[in-house]
């Protein structure tokens, strides 16, 4: 916990690329629906598709999820995190 | 057992009212809740609305050793948190009607975020049966998951299942049977908040258990407090003497990350879960989903397959539907029509005229409307099945966000090309009202065939050669306005506000015949039960209309009232035969050429046209063309308006916003046309 890795929106990881959820910044009503697909501070997850604009996907705790842009660009992340699972 | 599938609600709580053993059917979407509903209901089940809610309620029984029982189909929801209208209506059935056994699915491919669900259903002290569908998707992937393991961790009974294919029902049946009997001991295990919040959760608990009232339990109250849910906060506040409620306020205030910490707890709770139970496959192994997506979610093979995907739905409605409707027109309809008429020789003219040309002809136009609409429903449900409606949606995601949508607005727009009815129902598949009620609003100003009819029927008279470009132009212009009026709609309707587009992105898996054929069904009988007599209605009033006061459609009331409207008209270059058409237009969109045939005196194969090229000019034409694109739906898309959105407020705002664009457009046009001399 001490080392500080860089936290950096969800949009910046590339397809491929692993990370951690740190926190959200998107209200009350969007964070919920997030935690209830998963998404929530500490879960692992892979970057399945970003091309860069438009919607991504991701996938946390076993699912794919559809992200708008703007919804991942509300989620900060910890790159890394792939020695738990692989 | 299937003479039961015309009761209506109120019917089957008679038959089977109280004393019945009520079930629920609970799950995260994409679980085949619908399948195991289906499979158990079969055709005893009836598809209504929650109470003052436009979820959808489906509801059935069937009997088990002798005994019947009730099944409600709770709305598929990821939690039970109030964000969205399915999740309170999901919590309030089982907090108010308390059921004896919840059958909660989940998808053992997906244990770790369909459990979810399961650890709130707990905490709400349901007596819950764990159904773990999906074995063979899971066995797939290389997934084992240990079922008894899995139900001792739990300390509720888990039997594992495969739907689709109806295996495991017999057992799940005989569990649900032995709850019914009291022979089930039910310990489970609850999850916990994260260890840096218990302290004050239980602070709010014991600030207002004395207050809750008796249908909640307490525990759950506070959790949903400490989560920030809008419903529970609201009735807490009215409930608890304010010097209690501000004290809670504080706690609450000091930790508004809390919900964080309540869902967190449940993925831990999950996690011990599914680690006792689940051996996971290696890593590194890319999934038939992973693959295909590669192509149906990319940004650009994305789009080019999609268009592939709709190009097929229309050539299928054009070689299927087309010939079928055609058929039933000359065959069917035309032949008991004439049938009828000749039965009626005898009859008073004006009663022949009323059953012949009102009656038959709008229940006529009901039944040549529905080889359309089930060929549009399959081919939809299908694809929803099948789990490709999510790629289409992602793949027009960043398209639908010029008018304030998202992406899973985008295929209930494109079906109204073939038809506006199957496209307003489409929209149940956006899960946010005011995205959902959007799409409604804006769905009419896509071109249907019907429209499409009168256009090209309309513009080679007056355009000739051009016609082809008038009609491409039509369709742009009146897209433009789907896209602006979406835009402007959300600014002054949801002030410019977005719903988030959050997707889970199913995996891909062979469609169930019976699941598809009971929606098809379903949707069917609700558009002929509901649309049908609406229509049926304003078809024969429009007849009346039309005939009285002495037989004679140009002496009619319909033809007065068209007079008396002739200044109106005037803006648009009308006469009072044009506003007629366009009035005989609501009860379906053709009939606006019958109409002016019958006003001329020539059927529109002979004569018409020669006869309309030498009465209106250009100006009026074109004019007549933009109102015919903009004007009010047709009845049955208005009926469906009111169906989906349990609103006359919302029907008459529809009605009012294509009343103002349709005249404006055409004054507009009028005018514009007469300064480029088209006059």
């Amino acid at each position: 916990m001490m080392e500080t890795a860089p936290i950096l929106p969800l949009v910046e990881i590339h397809t491929g690329e692993r990370a951690i959820v740190r926190e959200f910044r998107a209200g009350r009503a969007v964070e919920n629906r997030l935690a209830s697909l998963g998404l929530t501070p500490g879960a692992p997850v892979e970057m399945v598709q970003n091309y860069g604009r438009g919607p991504l996907i991701v996938r946390v705790r076993g699912t794919r999820v559809a992200l708008g842009r703007g919804e991942a660009a509300k989620i900060l992340v910890e790159r890394g995190g792939n020695g738990r699972k692989s | 057992m299937a003479e039961s599938h015309d009761l209506s609600a109120r019917d089957v709580e008679l038959q089977v009212g109280a004393g019945v053993p009520l079930i629920a059917l609970a799950g995260q979407p994409n679980m085949g809740k619908s399948t195991l509903f289906n499979l158990l209901t079969g055709l005893n089940q009836h598809v209504g609305n929650w109470p003052g809610k436009t979820v959808e309620r489906r509801e059935g029984h069937f009997d088990l050793n002798g005994r019947r029982l009730r099944l409600v189909d709770l709305p598929g929801t990821y939690s039970l948190t109030a964000n969205s209208p399915e999740e309170v209506v999901a919590r309030e059935f089982i907090v108010r009607e308390r059921p004896q056994v919840v059958v909660a699915v989940v998808s053992a491919a997906n244990l770790e975020r369909s459990l979810y669900l399961v650890a709130e259903l707990l905490s709400l002290s349901a007596q819950v049966v764990v159904a773990l569908n999906m074995m063979d998707v899971a066995a797939q992937e290389g997934i084992v998951v240990q079922a008894e393991v899995l139900a001792a961790a739990l300390g509720v009974p888990v039997v594992p299942l495969v739907a689709s294919k109806a295996q495991g029902v017999r057992k799940l049946l005989e569990v649900v049977q032995a709850v019914l009997d009291g022979q089930v001991n039910f310990k489970p295990a609850l999850p916990e908040v994260r260890a840096d919040h218990r302290e004050v959760l239980k602070r709010i608990e014991a600030l207002v258990a004395e207050y809750v009232p008796a249908l909640y339990p307490v525990d759950w109250v506070a959790l949903k407090l400490f989560e920030g849910d809008a419903e529970v906060t609201r009735m807490m506040k009215s409930e608890l003497p304010p010097e209690k409620w501000s004290a809670v306020h504080v706690l609450l205030r000091e930790h508004d990350d809390a919900f964080l910490a309540v869902a967190s707890g449940r993925y831990e709770w999950i996690g011990r879960m599914v680690r006792a139970a689940v051996t996971q496959p290696k890593m590194g192994q890319i999934g038939l989903t992973e693959r295909l997506d590669r192509w149906a979610a990319h940004p650009i093979w994305g789009l080019f397959i999609l268009a592939g995907m709709l190009g097929l739905v229309f050539w299928l409605t054009f070689t299927l539907a087309t010939p079928l409707q055609d058929f039933m027109d000359a065959r069917m309809i035309a032949p008991f029509a004439e049938w009828m008429s000749g039965l009626l020789a005898e009859a008073p003219f004006w009663l022949r005229g009323m059953l012949v040309d009102g009656a038959i002809g709008g229940v006529g136009s009901v039944l040549t409307f529905l080889p359309v609409l089930v060929i549009f429903f399959a081919v939809f449900a299908l694809l929803e099945d099948v789990g490709y409606m999510a790629r289409a949606a992602y793949v027009m995601d960043n398209l639908m966000h010029l008018m304030g949508l998202h992406g899973k607005s985008f295929l209930p727009l494109f079906l109204g090309f073939g038809c506006n009815v199957p496209a307003i129902m489409g929209t149940r598949v956006i899960d946010s009202w005011p995205a959902r009620l959007l799409t409604i609003l804006i769905a009419p100003l896509v071109p249907c065939t019907a429209r499409m009819v009168v256009v090209t029927f309309i513009a080679p008279i007056f355009f000739g050669a051009n016609a082809l470009w008038v009609s491409w132009g039509l369709v742009l212009v009146t897209l433009s306005l789907l896209v602006s009026s979406g835009a402007l709609l959300n600014l002054v309707l949801f002030k410019g506000q977005r719903s988030a587009f959050i997707m889970e992105m199913p995996l891909y898996h062979i469609p169930n015949a019976r699941t598809i054929g009971l929606l098809v069904w379903q949707r069917s009988i609700s558009f002929v039960q509901k649309a049908g007599t609406a229509i049926l209605g304003m078809s024969l009033a429009v007849w009346v209309l039309s005939f009285l006061p002495n037989g004679d459609l140009n002496t009619s009331f319909l033809a007065q009232f068209g007079k008396a409207l002739e200044p109106v008209g005037r803006l648009m270059g009308f006469d009072w035969r044009l506003t007629v058409a366009l009035i005989t237009s609501f009860p379906a969109k053709e009939n606006a050429i019958a109409t002016l045939g019958v006003l001329f005196g020539n059927s529109p194969e002979a004569g018409l046209a020669e006869a309309l090229a030498a009465t209106f000019s250009t100006a009026s034409a074109l004019s007549f063309l933009v109102v015919t694109m903009l004007f009010i739906p047709c009845m049955a898309t208005v009926a469906v308006i009111k169906q989906e959105t349990h609103s006359w407020r919302w029907t008459f705002l529809s009605i009012a916003m294509f009343l103002g664009l349709s005249l404006a457009g055409g004054t507009l046009v009028y005018r514009l046309a007469g300064l480029f001399g088209l006059g």
